[in-house]
């Protein structure tokens, strides 16, 4: 596993406390989990995501991952409306492991309150959380 | 695995280690009120020549075959167990396996259950099938939540033509969840009534047993399409008596989404009502929603085939309440015995006996119609079929049982509508002679 300060943290996306990530992708936020999340989890082999138009609160939980060695719970980092889907995750779920932030996004919604999003964690204050 | 009682002394130096006075002191983190102050009120314990006069005596005062003719299925069935099944069902390596959590040990077993497995997706014409589940009422139950899961509604129809005893479990499973169960009538015909289906709003799962508790044959390609005019809603098929897939169409070929029900007929002894076999099987798409244990085949690190419990980071053991169900575990005996059976007979000898099952009843049905007794339903059947009787059967039924027959099973505790019908049920085990002599009594 990877040490703290091996992990690709970019200083453009919000982070939460259960490890997703969020970013401000034109109109809509697109979402993911972090690399530290990616990296404990291991190999992943299967991701479950919602139906397009379903709709969250902050913090509900929208879907799984699976690895090898767990299945773990997805917690939506801010509220709103499902979009898009990464389709490509469905015969790619390894696009998680290697490209968190790009490849292997997970849902784009569009924002019930914009503010939440501001609400959320900077690279340097989800550090402190890995850092415990 | 051994199963030896511990000894006194045994016992003493288990304690010893742990560092507790008495087996009391063991115990004493559980609280006072929870703990019987009394020992078990239990008799004095028998010899075993004792013992095995009171089994005989409890035994004798059961009508079972072959002692009695028995004319009545309803989801328990008397079919010929092949020896060679009882036999292998005996090794040691078989009878007293325990659950094979550890793959480097468990290669037999995990074999078994591989191979039952396919024999029964064969069977159902089903993409993947489950380690079993405790008997058909559970499947259903378990098929049940799963469409809830795999499409995220929070309802369920199922058909009043299932076995009401399946239809309780669901009742059962489902009171605590929210989650509603709408009954779909019987038309008839004996089969299940869709006429309403469209206006009951948008459905997890719809499930019809086929036979069905009457014996009727549901028109399962006819009730799929229908049933898929909502794409999202999932096609449950259960079953009471796998043997009528011998010839009739297997749910898969049928448009089924997940197949579910009772194995008992398969090698495993009545029993009394128990232990049963819940056999389950769905499309490849919905493993993730499936409850239960899977078992796959793998390669190991040299490359050599090998078997391994799959997928179970969706189980309990890992996953505690978020699991897919709370069932991991299986009936790793009786599906080994279902598995023997299978195998023994073969694809062939299982639509012979089929046949001879449906052949069998049918031959009953006209012999009871040439004496004018008919069924309410015109339905086909396989082995199983309704019938209405004149006033006054039930002194019939009686005076039947005195002569050791048991004429078929009432339904008027199960369905008030049918009160003066009965469910009479032929297999294998009941010749010519036995029909003709039930059909001269019933005529007298």
């Amino acid at each position: 596993m990877k040490a703290i300060s091996e992990l690709n943290l970019p200083e453009d996306v919000r982070y939460t406390d259960d490890h997703e990530w969020a970013k401000k992708n034109g109109d809509v936020v697109r979402m993911g989990i972090s690399d530290y999340a990616q990296d404990q989890l291991g190999d992943i082999v299967f991701v479950e995501l919602p139906d397009v138009g379903s709709s969250f609160d902050k913090g509900e939980e929208f879907g799984t991952v699976e690895s090898v060695k767990a299945v773990s719970e997805l917690y939506m980092p801010i509220g709103g409306e499902v979009t898009a889907i990464n389709d490509a995750l469905a015969d790619e779920p390894e696009r998680v492991n290697s490209d968190p932030y790009n490849g292997g996004w997970m849902l784009e919604i569009k924002a019930s309150d914009p503010a939440e999003l501001d609400a959320l964690k900077s690279k340097a204050d989800y550090l402190e959380v890995l850092k415990g | 695995m051994r199963y030896l009682p511990h000894t006194e002394e045994d016992i003493q130096q288990m304690l010893q280690v742990v560092g507790a006075a008495d087996l009391d002191a063991l115990f004493s983190s559980i609280p006072g009120d929870c703990r019987r102050k009394k020992a078990m009120d239990l008799p004095e314990p028998l010899t075993e020549w004792e013992l095995n006069g009171h089994m005989d005596c409890m035994a004798a005062s059961m009508g079972a075959p072959p002692f009695y003719k028995v004319f009545m299925g309803a989801g328990s069935y008397h079919h010929y167990i092949p020896e060679i099944t009882r036999q292998l069902l005996l090794r040691s390596e078989f009878f007293t396996a325990y659950t094979p959590y550890q793959p480097e040990i468990s290669q037999g077993t995990l074999q078994t259950i591989y191979e039952y497995q396919t024999l029964v997706t064969r069977l159902l014409g089903m993409d993947v099938a489950n380690a079993s589940m405790y008997d058909g009422a559970s499947g259903l139950a378990e098929a049940l939540l799963m469409a809830i899961r795999a499409t995220r509604r929070k309802k369920v129809a199922v058909s009043r033509a299932i076995h009401p005893m399946y239809r309780k479990v669901v009742e059962t499973y489902f009171s605590p969840t929210g989650f509603e169960v709408i009954e779909l009538p019987v038309g008839a015909d004996g089969r299940t009534d869709f006429a309403g289906l469209a206006d009951l709003g948008e459905l997890a799962g719809v499930a019809l047993q086929s036979p069905n508790f009457f014996g009727c044959i549901e028109d399962l390609e006819a009730a799929g399409k229908t049933i898929h005019a909502d794409k999202k809603t999932l096609f449950v098929v259960a079953f009471s008596e796998p043997l009528a897939y011998g010839l009739l169409k297997n749910p898969g070929a049928c448009g089924a989404d997940i197949a579910c029900g009772e194995g008992q007929s398969f090698g495993i002894p009545q029993s009394f009502g128990g232990p049963g076999l819940g056999m389950f099987a769905a499309k490849q798409q919905y493993v993730r929603t499936m409850p239960g244990r899977l078992i796959g085949k793998t390669t190991d690190r040299d490359g050599k085939t090998g078997f391994v419990l799959t997928l179970a980071t969706r189980e309990q053991h890992i996953r505690r309440e978020k699991a897919t169900s709370n069932i991991c575990s299986n009936q790793g005996l009786c599906a080994t015995a279902a598995t023997m059976y299978m195998a023994a007979l073969g694809g062939t000898g299982i639509r012979e006996l089929s046949r001879l099952n449906r052949d069998r009843a049918e031959y009953l049905k006209s012999e009871l119609a040439s004496t004018g007794y008919t069924s309410p339903f015109s339905a086909p059947t396989f082995n199983e079929f309704v019938v209405r009787f004149p006033k006054g059967f039930a002194d019939t039924w009686q005076a039947l049982l005195e002569k050791k027959i048991v004429a078929g099973l009432h339904l008027a505790p199960y369905y008030p509508e049918l009160s003066d019908c009965w469910l009479m049920c032929v297999t294998e085990t009941i010749s010519k002679s036995v029909i003709d002599a039930l059909v001269k009594e019933v005529a007298k």
